[in-house]
């Protein structure tokens, strides 16, 4: 079966052609060509393909397209804005929070709903960062970068 | 890695999900938050011809708290259960154990009947839903009926559950003065499926316990009531000496090897969260 899906994604909307049995995450890499989300394991252990489906982080790997139908989908590519690097990113480069960047898009996408729904810092290292696996960093870099972008954001209220 | 080909239906209804399971020679598997359904296509292990989306059909989901149960819906994400303030003050060790499977992310979609049906020997609610004797409905087209969770699991991915049946609501008996806690030894780290897990369930004269539950997960193909070490507690105090309970558990239990660990490392683990769990009880408590 194949059918048609909307979505739109980072603000744009999209209709691509799919099957039934495909995964979010193939419909944005190879329809929508928006190969900033990762696949990992496609099988919901590492966290790469994490991806915001209406505001919430989810494994695009274990999701189908055709249930996004519909859905306001947020990716990697949708967080800098005019070529400038968002500020969780520049807080992740600053402290080497990234060293392949396999794991990036996914971890992002995590933090970006960790900051919307106002987790802190702590609870984000320990159950949000917890849904991903980086195999270059030993977390430590990327957990700095937390801190270091929740203090940011604290002192700028 | 890819699923084999299949046709998607999400009903709005349950009567059309229900008439659709039903249908006479159909592979149709329902799809509830897809956390493990999802890379069990992947792998090829599932090959349905159907895949029946249950998210749009109404009335799944939801928590009801009665003098007598704690009603759930099937389609309940583990997040509501983490969440729900009357959940916590009715019987906190439902939210207390969800809080440790997997991580937000997944619990954000996972349900608690897609945790149930799938039967993992080693998941965490299937235990609790077993030491509190927990009642699961199932629907068809054409009846209701149901099962105790003891019943229920059947082996490991393995069920009571017929083929043109949902899981549609769950219901945990509320037992006044009952105290209960969810002590597990997990793979990594704080969260994800644990290598032993306990439901410890007591009431208590004193700290004298007049009577115990207790089931585990990853001891056997299933999630299973540990009945001797039952008797041995009762009568028994929490903070005493328990030797005879860990025992009787280590005597009940089979646990098997696999690569994560050995059966005698489980057996271990096994008289460890006994040991935890009691020791937290007596210490803590926990509301019934
Ligand atoms: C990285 C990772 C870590 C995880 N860690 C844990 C863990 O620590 N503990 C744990 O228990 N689980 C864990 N899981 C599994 C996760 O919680 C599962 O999603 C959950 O067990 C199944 O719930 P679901 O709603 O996603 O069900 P689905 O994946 O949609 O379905 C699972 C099975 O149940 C059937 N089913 C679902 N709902 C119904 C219903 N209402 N009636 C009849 N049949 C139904 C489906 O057909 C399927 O066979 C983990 C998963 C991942 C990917
Ligand atoms: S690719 Fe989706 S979780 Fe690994
Ligand atoms: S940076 Fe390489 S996996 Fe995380």
């Amino acid at each position: 079966m194949t059918r048609a899906v909307s979505l739109v994604v980072n603000g744009r909307p999209y209709t691509a052609e799919t099957e039934d049995r495909t995964p979010l995450c193939d419909v944005l890499r190879h329809r929508l060509r928006l190969t900033g989300t990762h696949v990992g394991c496609e099988q919901g252990v590492c966290g790469a393909c994490t991806v915001l489906v209406d505001g919430e982080p989810v494994r695009s790997c274990l999701m189908l397209a055709v249930q996004a139908d519909g859905c306001r989908i947020e990716t990697v590519e949708g967080l800098a804005t005019e070529g400038a690097l968002a500020p969780m990113q520049q807080a992740l480069m600053a402290e080497h929070g990234l060293q392949c960047g396999f794991c990036t898009p996914g971890v992002l996408m995590s933090l970006a709903y960790a900051e919307r729904a106002r987790l802190t810092a702590e609870e984000t290292v320990s159950e949000v960062l917890a849904g991903h696996l980086c195999r270059c960093t030993g977390y430590v870099g990327i957990r700095r970068a937390i801190e270091r972008h929740w203090k940011t954001e604290e002192a700028a209220g | 890695m890819k699923s084999v080909p299949f046709e998607y239906r999400a009903p709005a209804t349950l009567e059309e999900t229900l008439a659709l399971l039903g249908k006479p020679g159909a592979n149709v598997v329902p799809l509830a938050g897809g956390q493990s359904l999802l890379p069990l296509l992947a792998l090829r292990q599932v090959r349905p011809a159907t895949v029946l989306d249950l998210n749009r059909v109404p009335g799944l989901a939801g928590v009801e708290i009665t003098d007598e149960v704690v009603r759930i819906g099937a389609l309940t994400r583990l997040r509501a259960l983490v969440e729900s303030a009357p959940l916590r003050a009715a019987l906190p060790v439902l939210p207390e154990t969800a809080a440790q499977v997997a991580n937000r992310q997944i619990r954000h979609r996972s349900t608690l009947g897609g945790s149930l049906c799938h039967a993992d020997p080693t998941a965490q609610l299937p235990a609790v839903a077993v030491a509190l004797e927990a009642r699961l409905w199932l629907r068809s087209a054409r009846a209701e009926r149901s099962v105790l969770a003891q019943d229920f699991f059947a082996g490991a991915r393995t069920t009571a559950r017929r083929r043109n049946e949902l899981l549609v609501r769950v219901e945990f008996p509320r037992t006044p003065g009952r105290h209960c806690r969810f002590e597990a030894v997990t793979r990594r780290g704080r969260a994800g499926f644990p290598l032993i897990g306990l439901c410890l369930a007591v009431s208590l004269a004193g700290s004298v316990v007049t009577d115990a539950r207790l089931a585990a997960s990853g001891i056997a193909d299933r999630p299973r009531r540990l009945w001797e070490a039952e008797r041995a507690l009762t009568g028994r105090r929490l903070d005493g000496d328990l030797a005879e309970v860990l025992d009787a558990a280590s005597a009940e239990a089979d646990p098997s090897s696999d690569l994560h660990g050995s059966a005698e490392y489980r057996s271990h683990l096994l008289r460890t969260v006994i040991r935890r769990a009691a020791a937290r009880l007596a210490t803590e408590g926990s509301a019934p």
